[in-house]
């Protein structure tokens, strides 16, 4: 009823004008994936159709044929791993803390998380280098520690959605409850505060797997090997394979922010 | 396992001051350290040292013969390109992104429509890099899905006056493809915050579907709208993968301007000329990103 009083009004459109924009532009967008899904089926990059670029895949020799990029596929999920801890162990507990204990910190934090979107990749990276070569001293050149820099990469995406979520609980009650009962504060932030937290978290979580998953810019200057550089590395000797791996890749990034607007649903029936 | 010592801390601490402000003084900053140690070390030492080399030479001498470098005529050309592309994809995306919201207005926003186009958004904005790249080649490359059914079903040749793109030209429908989404996820909020009593009150005095969105709707819509375009054209601004993907040769637009002064292998010191192209996007996204600030502001006085 609201919706067909809201149409007579005129703040919405009707139901031509909307779905003729949605399939026209849905059409439009859906032809590039289109084009990849008919691209891994071709024999040759001209003409005929085959199913072995799939098949290829699954065979004995597909372990060592693409060993290069299964290896970097592994260097990105650990990539991805530890720059999901660095968000949970250095950024949450510092949201936490200034939501509670700075609030004049509020606008200077949300500023510093923001800085990212200003220095682009390719700016962060030439002076990524130098600093680089200290890190390489200090742990070694383990594919892990590019995490460090994706940490940073990551930044305002994770600090908008744990923002989202500390905004909508009211963390202060819930603190000072916790302290009238007289529990520590140890004991409020592992049983009561981080639990209301988990959605925020676990957005902020699969927002920074889909962008780690999706970097090249400092893994391809800094010499490192993750999903995005080896694809492109593949894609120049077979270029069927490099594109089945990126349609993989999308699929998988888009059920991982499908399942964070599920999170995002659910909050809003339980409350 | 966390049970267990929270009655005795609680029970034991001594002062009650300690127990009434647990968060309290230097304990409390000590905890804003490793946040501020990161950032200092993985933030702001890269961005400074990223800046400040455009100011050196090889020897590590004052010059700025590098910032001057920026005023060759093929530099400038990369900038004005890097403008451009980010300037016509930022506003055919912003226009094309709007209409999309616009349809999407009063759809149940936990329906399978609006969850999908969410999600597909995100992925595009966010994620392709060098697989929009990909798609690109496989739709409309030389031997493309799109390229070959227009050549032989339609007699069009796209690329009759040469294959475009693997240059500047050929970033505009790569772009496009990440900005429309990017416009999806930023400004549905803003549409979002349109109330309903608005529309009703403007009914109510008489006004009419133009009139609502004339005097009403666009005019709050405003701020937003060109707070998002300029967050579309820092995105486009400073994309590289897409491009280093595309365009392997070359320096065309700044950011590979840039790739071309890191790996460079046959002029030596152009290590410094990146710091200063650097340096140059820099001040470019800082002036965008704070026109994006000043209309955000002006944006969350409608959504309280």
């Amino acid at each position: 009823m609201t919706t067909r009083s809201a149409v007579r009004i005129g703040a919405e459109p009707g139901r031509l004008p909307r779905t003729l924009i949605l399939v026209i532009v849905g059409l439009i967008m859906a032809v590039p994936i289109i084009g990849m899904i008919e691209f891994t089926f071709r024999a040759g990059l001209s003409g005929g159709y085959t199913l072995d670029h799939w098949t290829g895949l699954v065979d004995e020799d597909a372990a060592r044929t693409y060993r290069g990029l299964f290896q970097a596929i592994g260097n990105s999920l650990v990539l991805a791993v530890v720059t999901v801890a660095i968000v949970v162990v250095i950024l949450l507990p510092t949201m936490i803390l200034v939501h509670l204990r700075f609030p004049r910190l509020q606008r200077l934090l949300e500023f510093v998380c923001i800085i990212p979107i200003t220095v682009p990749a390719i700016v962060l990276v030439v002076g990524l280098a130098p600093v680089y070569s200290v890190v390489v001293k200090v742990f070694g050149s383990a594919p892990w520690t590019l995490a460090f820099a994706y940490g940073i990469t990551v930044l305002p995406y994770a600090y908008r959605a744990i923002q989202a979520n500390l905004e909508a609980v009211d963390m202060r009650t819930l603190f000072e409850a916790g302290r009238t009962l007289s529990a520590s504060w140890p004991r409020i932030l592992w049983h009561v505060l981080l639990p209301n937290l988990r959605r925020g978290v676990l957005a902020a979580s699969f927002i920074s797997v889909a962008v780690v998953l999706g970097e090249f810019t400092i893994a391809s200057f800094l010499n490192r090997s993750n999903l995005q550089t080896a694809l492109l590395q593949v894609s120049k000797s077979d270029p069927w394979v490099a594109t089945i791996f990126a349609l993989l890749a999308l699929l998988f990034a888009f059920i991982l922010l499908i399942s964070i607007g599920r999170l995002g649903r659910e909050r809003k029936s339980s409350s | 396992m966390t049970d267990a010592p929270a009655p005795v801390s609680a029970s034991g601490d001594a002062g009650t001051t300690s127990r009434r402000h647990p968060l309290r003084g230097a304990v409390a900053y000590i905890g804003l350290t490793p946040f501020a140690a990161y950032v200092l070390l993985f933030l702001a030492i890269p961005t400074t040292l990223a800046v400040g080399t455009g100011f050196f030479t090889d020897e590590g001498e004052l010059t700025l013969a590098n910032i001057e470098g920026l005023l060759a005529p093929n530099v400038l050309q990369a900038f004005w390109s890097s403008i451009w592309v980010s300037a016509v994809t930022a506003v055919a995306g912003a226009i094309i992104g709007a209409l999309v919201c616009y349809a999407m207005l009063g759809m149940r926003p936990d329906g399978a429509v609006r969850s999908f186009v969410d999600a597909a958004s995100g992925v595009l904005a966010q994620f392709g890099g060098v697989m929009l790249a990909f798609a690109f080649i496989a739709t409309i490359g030389s031997q493309g899905l799109v390229r070959v059914w227009m050549q032989q079903a339609l007699g069009i040749d796209i690329y009759a006056d040469g294959n475009w793109l693997y240059q500047v030209p050929g970033l505009l429908p790569v772009y496009l493809y990440f900005q429309v989404p990017l416009m999806i996820i930023t400004f549905m909020p803003a549409l979002h915050g349109l109330k309903t009593q608005w529309a009703e009150a403007s009914a109510t005095l008489g006004g009419t579907r133009l009139t609502y969105w004339t005097r009403i709707a666009i005019p709050v819509l405003a701020p937003s709208f060109l707070g998002s375009l300029l967050l579309l054209f820092a995105n486009a601004f400073s994309s590289y993968a897409t491009a280093a993907a595309l365009i392997s040769q070359g320096a065309q637009i700044v950011p590979l301007q840039i790739r071309s002064a890191l790996v460079s292998e046959t002029v030596l010191g152009r290590e410094n000329m990146a710091g200063a192209l650097a340096l140059g996007m820099i001040v470019i996204m800082v002036i965008v990103m704070w026109g994006y600030s000043v209309l955000q502001s002006r944006t969350s006085r409608w959504q309280r």
